[in-house]
């Protein structure tokens, strides 16, 4: 009964493993990523990228149709002009980081729907903007397996100077130059993380394997490691839950997926240990010191 | 005695804009020596200047021979994210960046180092807690351990001795005392004319521009600061360019 229910699906149908080992993949990679978007304050800086892929990947797909390489390499093109471009105008100009961001993404959001609508059917568009992660083929999952290895071998790299310039980006600069390149590489992964979730969840959502488990994984730790397992051990649930939910219940499998992150994340918000609702509420008796 | 620091009629600023502007003389090593002078004033430009956070406008600093990793930065409190989910034990460990640098491991040498200098500001006990619950003058000694692991030759304090207690203030003291013996250059900025009288004999007055700079009682005499605080007061938002 319980077997019928949980694993038998998975045992049953190639394509909900094959969607399973991806999303597995992207909660692996996105996590880890998503924590420090959160740390460092660019919560939605996430969000606004994932929007500027759009054109790119669209672009791709006027060029080649649905190619797996054509749309990857204009989604990569196009997040890292739009990274390096926000971040150019915020630097040259008066506008903050955050504001030239909005402008880029939106402008770009504008023109890839338009790409979209204009060449391709509804059904196109459904696809560019929430995925299809049951129907993964074998290049898409190298893909996203890969794009995991690197993200988190260049985590690792660069590990100290990410965390040390948002705690205390003046003493970081004081004893060493690794900061910049570090910020560079970090937003180069966010870029590919969010290339990488948009071939499974469409370019609205891959943010939302990226982001929910972060937020939900301040609830639950004070570090930074056990930031990052929470949030790789909630995406990773949110991926399997979210299958067995669309494969039961006939939803849609992207939208899905990010619904059970997001009940996730309710829960979290009301019981978390670190600063939940019930937390404050009732934080307990007091303590001798 | 050899200078640790040398000044070449150095001017920094932001936006164009002197914050530091034209100052010479060198800090000799061993030296302790207080950077005083109104908010606004350039302590903390002439700081970020010296540990290469800023580039000059024109002028240039010696650093006599020392390398950058040679000098322990203490920066402004108010610069830290005190909200970042990291432990004291980690925040201090930072300190041995110039031996541990981007992926160095950390022993059981260096986890007796941390664990000592951690003990030195009396924080033993506090390891596991995350920074955001400390009170400000623990906070305070979490960075003196930091500064102790680096071993600077040349330490800067960035206004070490702000808003702490009477007792924390006396035991940081100690520490810079400890390094003035140990012959490390140490250069603080501070507000505390009484602790600069007190503790160091020389003194730089700022006011962007240097007002005086020499041994404490000479500096710190009451025209001297009068004139620092009608100088600090002259920002010109359409100055013409400085021809010096």
């Amino acid at each position: 009964m319980i077997y019928d229910y949980l694993i038998a699906p998975f045992v049953e149908f190639a394509f909900m493993r094959r969607a399973l080992v991806g999303t597995l993949a992207l909660a692996l990679g996105a996590g880890p990523v998503g924590v420090f978007l959160m740390l460092r304050r660019m919560s939605l800086v996430g969000d606004a990228m994932a929007h500027a892929i759009l054109p790119g990947a669209a672009i791709g797909f006027l060029v080649s149709g649905l190619s797996l390489f054509a749309m990857t390499a204009g989604g990569l093109i196009a997040g890292f002009v739009i990274a390096l471009g926000a971040g150019v105008v915020a630097r040259a100009t008066e506008l903050k980081e955050d504001a030239s961001l909005a402008a880029f993404f939106l402008i770009s959001l504008a023109v890839g729907v338009t790409i979209v609508s204009l060449k391709g059917t509804n059904i196109d568009l459904l696809h560019f903007l929430f995925g299809s992660v049951l129907a993964l083929d074998d290049q898409t999952l190298l893909l996203i397996a890969g794009i995991t290895t690197i993200s988190v071998v260049v985590l690792a790299l660069i590990y100290r100077p990410l965390v040390l310039e948002c705690v205390d980006p003046g003493f970081l600069r004081s004893v060493s130059r690794a900061g910049g390149p570090a910020h560079i590489a970090f937003l180069a992964l966010v870029v590919m993380n969010l290339v990488g979730g948009f071939h499974a969840l469409g370019t609205l959502l891959a943010v939302g394997i990226m982001m929910l488990p972060a937020v939900i994984a301040r609830f639950w730790a004070r570090d930074v490691t056990a930031m990052i397992l929470v949030a790789v051990a909630s995406g990773a649930v949110s991926g399997y839950a979210g299958l067995l939910l669309s494969f039961h219940a006939g939803a849609p499998s992207g939208p899905a997926i990010i619904l059970v992150a997001g009940v996730l994340y309710a829960f979290s918000v009301l019981f978390g240990r670190v600063g939940g609702v019930l937390r404050q509420l009732f934080p307990g008796r007091h303590l001798e010191a | 005695m050899s200078a640790a620091l040398a000044f070449h009629d150095l001017t920094l600023g932001y936006d164009r804009h002197p914050a530091v502007h034209h100052l010479r003389g060198e800090v000799k090593a061993g030296a302790l020596m207080a950077v005083v002078g109104p908010n606004g004033a350039g302590k903390s430009t002439l700081f970020k200047g010296i540990v290469g956070m800023l580039k000059p406008f024109s002028g240039g600093i010696d650093l006599c021979g020392l390398r950058a990793r040679d000098i322990a930065y203490l920066p402004q409190v108010a610069d830290i994210d005190r909200t970042f989910p990291i432990s004291v034990y980690d925040m201090v460990a930072m300190g041995l960046w110039r031996d541990a640098g981007l992926f160095g491991g950390i022993g059981r040498r260096e986890r007796e180092k941390v664990r000592a200098a951690m003990s030195a500001v009396g924080l033993s006990g506090f390891e596991e807690r995350p920074i955001g619950t400390l009170s400000g003058g623990q906070m305070q000694r979490t960075l003196f351990a930091r500064l102790l692991l680096q071993d600077g030759r040349v330490i800067v304090l960035d206004e070490p001795f702000n808003a702490i207690d009477a007792k924390t203030a006396a035991d940081l003291c100690d520490l810079v005392m400890r390094w003035h013996a140990e012959k490390r250059t140490v250069i603080a900025a501070l507000h505390d004319l009484d602790l600069v009288k007190s503790m160091f004999p020389e003194a730089l007055l700022l006011a962007r521009e240097p007002v005086a700079w020499g041994a404490t009682k000479d500096v710190l005499t009451v025209e001297n600061l009068l004139k620092a605080r009608r100088m600090c007061e002259a920002f010109d938002e359409h100055a013409e360019a400085c021809a010096a």
